[in-house]
């Protein structure tokens, strides 16, 4: 009796470790990675996707532009107590990684501000990073915003490696993910 | 999709909240499963505790030997409750590590213990299912089948709803078991969930779009095969003897 159900316990446990193993087998072959790196979507490992906007200053700005660049997208407005608070450290971010490339669009959502207060906020804050006019909700649309303030962490080769919901973000966890994504963008790079 | 619950000006991050209720639910639930067995269900609660205070400081400390230099220019970030500075894979070998420490010296039984934390494991993982669904983590591989949702601009499997209808499962099946009236070995209910579980995690993984891959295959097939081969080896081990006890009893009963 000992020995049956021994012998019946080991043949059944081979016969499910091998079906599992056939199954790692044949769906490494035939179910496929899929497309992520190239769909446009707003979520980590999909293309960033790509939008045109004016500048607070008045020149036209594409994400696509930038490719090449490992980019920061922060959706903000000027009403938004956890926007305000995290400004002075992308600010010093920004200082400190612009010269390796890093660059950071500042995407205020217009429709839901007021272009004065804007105005003040940048020069409240001493912003030098790019401010991005969302007049019609075109990019919180196409980013699918939920809360202010949310940041896109984007590497050089256009892919979402990030999305912080929410904030603020500390000066520590901006310079990790910066370092971070450096590291991808040299990686990458030919 | 629901990634935020906005209450107000308060934007609560609800896959956030939903394991928060899934880790309050399962512990009481198996605590209720250790009150039924006559065991101190004060003894669980001061390991889980523990375990998630270990895994805490353990992935925080990780992430800031990785990103030593981005907290040396700000100190103040090392206490930050940001939950995005922590490296939870650190956390959960911490917290492994020190449940086996902790284990011992209280003298808990290994196996006793791990039946008892069954209901609370069970829980969580339909939780984590849920919490999926809500962030959209987890998504499927593209697909044309008629059950198909469109999910990051594709028509893709509902992976998130697999995995709540196969943890709704193991979770009636565990539950069956501790409602039975026959007794279990100890282990066998733990070991049960583990092989129910990695089975459904091996299969239903082939069609996640997300999956962490070497080379052709995805690591986490891999790794439910690993348990799933542990689970079996020591369920063989710990149910055979239980099985011939019982039918020695059995047997002895009827004459």
């Amino acid at each position: 009796m000992i020995q049956f159900s021994r012998k019946f316990w080991n043949i059944l446990t081979f016969t499910i470790l091998l079906t599992g193993f056939l199954w790692i087998r044949y769906t490494a072959t035939h179910f496929g990675p899929g497309t992520n790196g190239k769909t446009p979507a707003p979520h980590q490992g999909f293309l960033a996707p790509d939008f045109t906007a004016q500048s607070l200053s008045g020149e036209e700005v594409s994400l696509s532009s930038l490719k090449g660049k490992p980019v920061l997208i922060n959706l903000w407005a000027s009403w938004c107590l956890p926007c305000r608070k995290e400004m002075p450290a992308l600010e010093q971010i920004y200082q400190d990684y612009r010269g390796e490339g890093f660059t950071i669009l500042a995407v205020n959502a217009t429709n839901q501000d007021q272009i004065e207060k804007v105005n003040t906020f940048v020069k409240e804050y001493q912003l030098n990073f790019l401010i991005l006019l969302d007049e019609n909700g075109e990019i919180t649309n196409a980013y699918q915003l939920s809360a202010f303030p949310t940041s896109f962490f984007i590497s050089a080769d256009g892919i979402i490696q990030e999305v912080v919901i929410g904030g603020p973000m500390s000066e520590a966890l901006l310079r990790s993910r910066v370092e971070h994504l450096l590291e991808i963008s040299k990686s990458e790079a030919p | 999709m629901l990634p935020i619950l906005q209450i107000g000006p308060l934007a609560i991050q609800t896959p956030g909240l939903i394991l928060l209720l899934g880790l309050w639910t399962g512990l009481y639930l198996s605590e209720k499963y250790a009150v039924k067995k006559d065991m101190d269900p004060g003894v669980l609660y001061h390991l889980v505790f523990w375990a998630l205070i270990s895994a805490l400081i353990g992935a925080r400390l990780s992430y800031i030997f990785e990103y030593s230099q981005a907290f040396i220019a700000n100190p103040l970030s090392i206490i930050s409750i940001n939950p995005t500075l922590f490296n939870w894979w650190a956390g959960a070998a911490c917290a492994l590590i020190f449940s086996l420490w902790y284990g011992q010296r209280q003298n808990l039984d290994f196996w006793l213990t791990l039946d008892l934390l069954t209901p609370a494991f069970a829980t969580l993982s339909l939780f984590i299912g849920i919490a999926h669904l809500a962030s959209g983590n987890a998504f499927g591989s593209e697909s044309n089948l008629p059950w198909t949702i469109e999910l990051w601009g594709k028509r893709r499997h509902p992976t998130q709803i697999y995995e709540i209808i196969s943890s709704v499962v193991v979770l009636g099946i565990v539950f069956g078991f501790i409602n039975s009236k026959k007794p279990l070995s100890k282990g066998i209910l733990f070991l049960m969930y583990l092989v129910l579980t990695s089975s459904s995690k091996l299969f239903l993984e082939a069609f996640r779009g997300d999956s962490q891959m070497i080379g052709d295959f995805r690591l986490a097939q891999w790794a439910a095969w690993l348990c799933l081969a542990v689970g079996l080896w020591f369920l063989g081990k710990r149910m055979i003897p239980g099985m011939i006890k019982d039918f020695n009893n059995e047997n002895t009963q009827d004459q």
